[in-house]
């Protein structure tokens, strides 16, 4: 399999200068799974230098790859008042721009989380959070609608969350292995 | 009235791992580095295609030898993965587990007094069921120095005029020793000289780490005809509960084991088989995801246990490391018993897959990385007390 290699800066180390995309890719992986992952850690399951985990995580931060780290809130624990909607909103393209211009001019209120251009029967999808429902509402009502491009809004309020960002929230049961087999 | 049990089942002894297992299942709060398992549940899609069969009422026997669709499947998988073409309707069955087409073949095989040799350390069921097919165990003892590989000449000075069967499981449970094309390739030849069938249990194979290749050598020229090829999908496809191994061998073989497979079992369990076809058609990304992490798990094991002061190569194949303790100057069993005592961490002592194993003992590392590290932290303790007062 040809291997293909990232640009890696010098490590004042004098570790490697680059670092195998594939370990890259790796790297990724583990902080999608776990971002607080010790580096120790990381760098024991890839058989790197602590350094080299480190200085590839700072690289994919500076370079915009990884983005922020976050905490996954189980609402049904906390802060339960809290809404959250996912609103189809079909709008009126720009000659200039098509979608762009509207879309961060909605991504840039406080309440949504998520803006996704979408295909289909819309055009943008869009994840909202307020404090509870009567925001939820003006927020949709007197903000989102009152955009001009915005042609209709269709606004689905979360009932229960089963699974978000790859974790559950009812978990699976744990099978019982025996202690020792061959 | 006491009943008398057959000499040859009555003389086999407990298994040592059934003896360890025992004692630690009257502790608590026990990390279990001995489990021979994966700790991953069964992929989803294929626990839904099993879940999807039994909506629709397939509850019934299946054809002795197995499914027809999934004898199909087997053949193809085996064909693309490991290179051997085998007729699906006439060379393959599909069995309870490798262990129940281990003994089918070696009860198919040995006339009472034949001669069956296999490397050691080695899984612990090899040498009891050539017993009780009233063949003669033979180990081959391998040495730590070689990576636990088999070697030619230690084969060629094993073989006698009875030797009929070579047994070999590569990658090896517990050493996680691989073979090399060529060193299977001078296996070969002295397989071939003496006529010897050789039964391989590569049920590790696609547990094969750094992106090596697994070869089989049922692959290599003239073996197809001497070989049984055995695999199944509990150990990479994380489907141990569902019970299915499978084995392809020249018609007349796969025919003999039929019959006694048929009169002792009838069938493999058909939601087994079912989940099975969607296993090997559609389950390389799982495989692929679970190796992945294996091998992530392998490399920080390997790097605790050498920081401790263990000597411990890094396996290239299984889900064990097989570390040598003697340096600690206890015996396997010595180590094994303490660190579960002292430390209530369990591991396997070498000795349990043969008298070859002192002086190592047997981590899995198909546990979850949170358990493996504190096991690693309460070892290295261990070690670290043990080494200190060493006379």
């Amino acid at each position: 399999m040809e291997k293909r290699f990232l640009h890696f800066p010098r490590l004042p180390s004098g570790g490697g200068d680059f670092i195998l995309d594939s370990l890259m890719d790796a790297i990724i992986d583990l902080l999608q799974q776990n971002a607080l992952m010790p580096r120790a850690d990381m760098a024991r399951l890839l058989d790197m230098e602590l350094e080299e985990v480190e200085s590839a995580i700072a690289k994919l931060e500076a370079e915009g790859i990884v983005l922020g780290y976050q905490a996954i809130i189980n609402r049904e624990k906390y802060d339960t008042d809290k809404v959250t909607a996912i609103i189809e909103v079909k709008i009126t393209p720009e000659r200039d721009g098509g979608f762009d211009r509207i879309a961060s001019r909605i991504a840039k209120f406080e309440e949504v989380q998520s803006c996704y251009l979408v295909s289909g029967g819309y055009d943008l999808l869009i994840v909202i959070e307020a404090a509870n429902l009567r925001n939820a509402a003006a927020f949709v009502a007197e903000k989102l609608s009152t955009i001009e491009a915005v042609q209709a809004t269709a606004t689905h309020f979360r009932l229960k969350t089963y699974k978000e960002n790859g974790a559950f929230h009812l978990f699976e049961s744990v099978t019982e292995r025996l202690s020792v087999s061959p | 009235m006491s009943i008398e049990i057959a000499d040859h089942v009555r003389d086999i002894p407990r298994s040592g791992i059934r003896d360890f297992f025992e004692i630690v299942q009257t502790m608590d709060d026990v990390i279990s580095l001995g489990i021979g398992e994966p700790d991953f549940a069964t992929p989803w899609h294929i626990r839904e295609a099993a879940i999807y069969a039994l909506e629709r009422g397939r509850t019934g026997y299946t054809s002795n030898l197995g499914l027809p669709r999934l004898r199909r499947s087997i053949s193809d998988y085996v064909r693309k993965k490991f290179d051997v073409r085998y007729e699906p309707l006439s060379e393959v069955l599909v069995s309870v587990g490798v262990s129940e087409s281990i003994d089918l073949a070696l009860r198919a095989l040995l006339n009472p007094g034949d001669e069956v040799l296999y490397h050691e350390p080695c899984y612990v069921s090899y040498a009891p069921s050539i017993t009780l097919a009233r063949g003669v165990a033979r180990p081959i003892e391998t040495r730590a120095e070689d990576g636990f590989r088999l070697t030619a000449p230690a084969l060629e000075k094993a073989v006698s005029p009875r030797t009929r069967v070579l047994m070999m499981n590569f990658p090896t449970n517990p050493t996680g020793a691989t073979m090399t094309p060529a060193e299977l390739e001078e296996i070969a030849a002295v397989c071939i000289r003496h006529n010897l069938v050789v039964m391989t249990d590569e049920i590790y194979s696609e547990l094969t780490f750094d992106e090596g290749h697994h070869t089989s050598i049922a692959s290599l020229p003239g073996m197809k005809e001497r070989t049984v090829f055995l695999h199944g999908v509990s150990k990479a496809f994380a489907m141990t509960g569902w019970r299915i191994g499978f084995a392809c061998a020249p018609v007349e073989l796969i025919e003999a084991m039929m019959k006694i497979h048929q009169y002792a079992i009838l069938c493999a369990p058909i939601m087994g088989q079912d989940a099975t076809i969607e296993a090997l058609e559609r389950g390389d990304e799982s495989v692929a995801k679970m190796r992945s992490e294996y091998q992530m798990r392998r490399n920080f094991i390997t790097r605790a246990l050498n920081d401790m002061g263990l000597d411990c190569p890094k396996p290239k194949g299984s889900f064990y490391v097989f570390p040598k303790i003697s340096s600690t100057g206890l015996t396997s069993r010595e180590f094994s018993m303490r660190l579960l005592n002292e430390e209530k961490v369990a591991v396997v002592p070498g000795t349990a897959f043969g008298p070859s194993g002192e002086g190592h003992v047997r981590c899995s590392f198909a546990t979850g990385l949170d358990q493996i590290k504190v096991a690693m932290e309460r070892m290295a303790a261990f070690v670290s007390r043990v080494s200190s007062t060493k006379p």
